[in-house]
């Protein structure tokens, strides 16, 4: 009797143990699938055009020729200007939060910036492409124009016609859709910081502005860096907001106010209308790209995270 | 002259103090600008016949997404049928067994990297494997693509929540003789319950209100979605179709969709927030 049921209990400790392990390694198989995936459904794009495809700035469907430094060149000025905006702002929220707000209002406001996260990429499309295009068209860019427009150099990326879609407005949406998670880390990297720390740099007599400038600021440094990083993988891949307000157009124009494309977007428009091999075979390949360049972010984004809670803290 | 310092000083303290304010309240007003033109654009395009009725031909008045927002919802329960056990027999491997081990490190990690693979590529990935072997496009596939993105979401959660029941609790139960596995389904899952319903919950809002991959998977269907094996129609692909549609009447019905995928995600959310709050 007590020797069945131990070899009884034993089967089930087997069979759970065994799925267990069968799911934690689909979490390698697939990261391992996507890629070889995407290899051998870009081949064919990868051996006609070898590396050359990374900067060919070529997208002629008709012709064949596919390249994929427009696609490249959209991806990170969107990406660039999103975090230009979105980083300084959540660093101004967060220490709204955790230094400046009674506590009863800040939780409401942390919590309403974190539905912002909520929000599915597409409502930022259409809000995007309907509300805020147009309004961008009519009242912001006339004055950034009119504003850095007559500065040499500088002045080109803010000239051409209004028309409120292209890589600045989605660069702009972009920053919308990562302030909550880069203002979710920097509010945690700044809570971090002990209470001793700050009271005596405030009882020296620094002002609340000194005290985050000078201690923690330095303090939560690292911590800022990898939440910087995770902010900046998560604009590269968005796809639908981009979609929706980037104007989709194959070349690269030394203006922030002409359309532009996203190896996402790209993917998102063209895809489904690509009927020749070659063409479809480029398209993936452009796919392969985003998921080994967001890959490489992610991992080092994670290890340098992992590095500072191991060695307790961050601080110096 | 010191004095002068100490005001120069106590003026960038304020004038930092007030850029702080407006920050947090430049967030705020975008999300109530973007809720507010969701809410007044769509409350007027939806009507009972939205919810009830097939999409009518451009330029024709009535009709609705009926058959979209079944859509949506059966590839999502499809996604959550595949994505949910999987995730949480992978969260059970890191927080019960791969702990201290290489490979649960690799695998913890890795799962901290598959939340971040922009959810394109999971629909690329899925229409590869299965679109292109099948020949054709289909509402499992599309389901396939959205648990591709649940399954990390969920076995995060549930190693996180997992890890905080105290060991004691594991260790008791061991000592009364229950195997192992029950042990992990009736004490330690049992006491982390709420924060694995949090994880799905979770996991579900995320995944209800993508587009990207569904685009090459379920792709999209103006009848209603009888089988699965064939495209199916959904909100998400929907408001996309339509929005870039040149009719008024489909901009309108884009708007009406954006309403519904909108306050359905975020009522999940906030449902997920008031269980986490309670129990914690």
């Amino acid at each position: 009797m007590s020797l069945e049921n131990t070899s009884r209990r034993n089967t089930g400790d087997v069979l759970f143990h065994g799925a267990a392990v069968l799911a934690a390694a689909l979490v390698l198989l697939l990261i391992a699938g996507i890629f070889t995936d995407l290899v051998r459904h870009s081949w064919l794009s990868i051996t006609t055009f070898g590396p050359r495809f990374l900067w060919s700035g070529a997208w002629n469907p008709v012709t064949g020729e596919f390249g994929a430094a427009s696609s490249l060149y959209g991806t990170f000025a969107t990406t660039i200007i999103a975090l230009v905006v979105a980083v300084p702002l959540s660093l101004l929220i967060a220490l709204f939060l955790v230094e400046i707000a009674h506590p009863r209002l800040a939780g409401p406001v942390s919590g309403a910036i974190e539905i912002l996260a909520a929000i599915p990429s597409i409502i930022y499309g259409m809000w995007g492409l309907f509300v805020f295009a147009p309004y961008l068209a009519d009242h912001v860019q006339p004055a950034l124009e009119a504003l850095f427009g007559g500065i040499p150099w500088a002045g080109a990326l803010f000239s051409g016609p209004p028309m409120g879609i292209g890589i600045l407005p989605a660069g702009l949406i972009l920053a919308l859709m990562v302030l909550p998670f880069t203002t979710a880390v920097m509010r945690d990297v700044f809570g971090l910081v002990p209470r001793v720390l700050k009271e005596s740099a405030a009882g020296m007599g620094s002002t609340t502005w000194e005290v985050f400038r000078n201690v923690m600021i330095p303090y939560g440094r690292k911590g800022l860096v990898g939440g910087i990083f995770l902010g900046l993988s998560r604009a590269i891949g968005e796809t639908m907001a981009v979609t929706f307000v980037i104007g989709n157009d194959h070349r690269i124009a030394a203006s922030l106010f002409a359309s532009g494309n996203t190896i996402a977007s790209t993917l998102a428009n063209e895809f489904t209308e690509a009927s020749d091999p070659l063409y479809l075979s480029a398209l993936v390949e452009l796919g392969l790209v985003l998921f080994v360049v967001t890959f490489l972010f992610q991992v080092a984004g994670h290890l340098w995270l992992r590095r500072l809670r191991g060695g307790a803290g961050g601080g110096r | 002259m010191k004095l002068a310092g100490a005001r120069r000083r106590k003026a960038a303290d304020w004038a930092v103090r007030i850029a702080a304010s407006l920050g947090a309240a430049v967030g705020i007003v975008f999300l109530v600008w973007i809720l507010w033109e969701v809410v007044s654009r769509g409350a007027s395009a939806l009507s009972w016949s939205f919810f009830t009725e097939l999409p009518a031909p451009p330029g024709e008045a009535g009709g609705g997404l009926a058959n979209a927002i079944l859509g949506t919802v059966l590839i999502s329960a499809g996604a959550g049928l595949l994505g949910v056990p999987a995730g949480i027999m992978a969260g059970i491997y890191l927080a019960e067994y791969g702990q201290g081990t290489r490979f649960g490190g690799l695998v913890g990690f890795m799962v901290n990297v598959m939340m971040g693979v922009p959810s394109i590529i999971a629909g690329l990935f899925v229409y590869t494997l299965i679109v292109v072997s099948l020949g054709h496009f289909s509402g499992y596939a599309g389901a396939v693509a959205l648990a591709l993105l649940m399954l990390p979401i969920v076995a995060r959660t549930t190693a996180d929540m997992m890890a905080l029941v105290p060991d004691s609790l594991r260790e008791s139960a061991l000592a009364l003789g229950a195997p192992r596995w029950r042990v992990i389904v009736q004490i330690v899952a049992r006491s982390a319950r709420s924060g694995l319903l949090t994880g799905i919950l979770l996991a579900v809002a995320r995944v209800s209100g993508e587009t990207a991959p569904l685009l090459f998977t379920a792709l999209n269907s103006p009848y209603w979605p009888h089988s699965f094996s064939g495209p199916t129609a959904n909100l998400t692909v929907t408001i996309f179709n339509y929005a870039m549609s040149p009719y008024r009447s489909w901009q309108q019905a884009a708007w009406g969709a954006s309403f519904v995928i909108t306050a359905g995600v975020l009522a999940v959310s906030l449902l997920t927030r008031y269980i986490l709050r309670r129990t914690t």
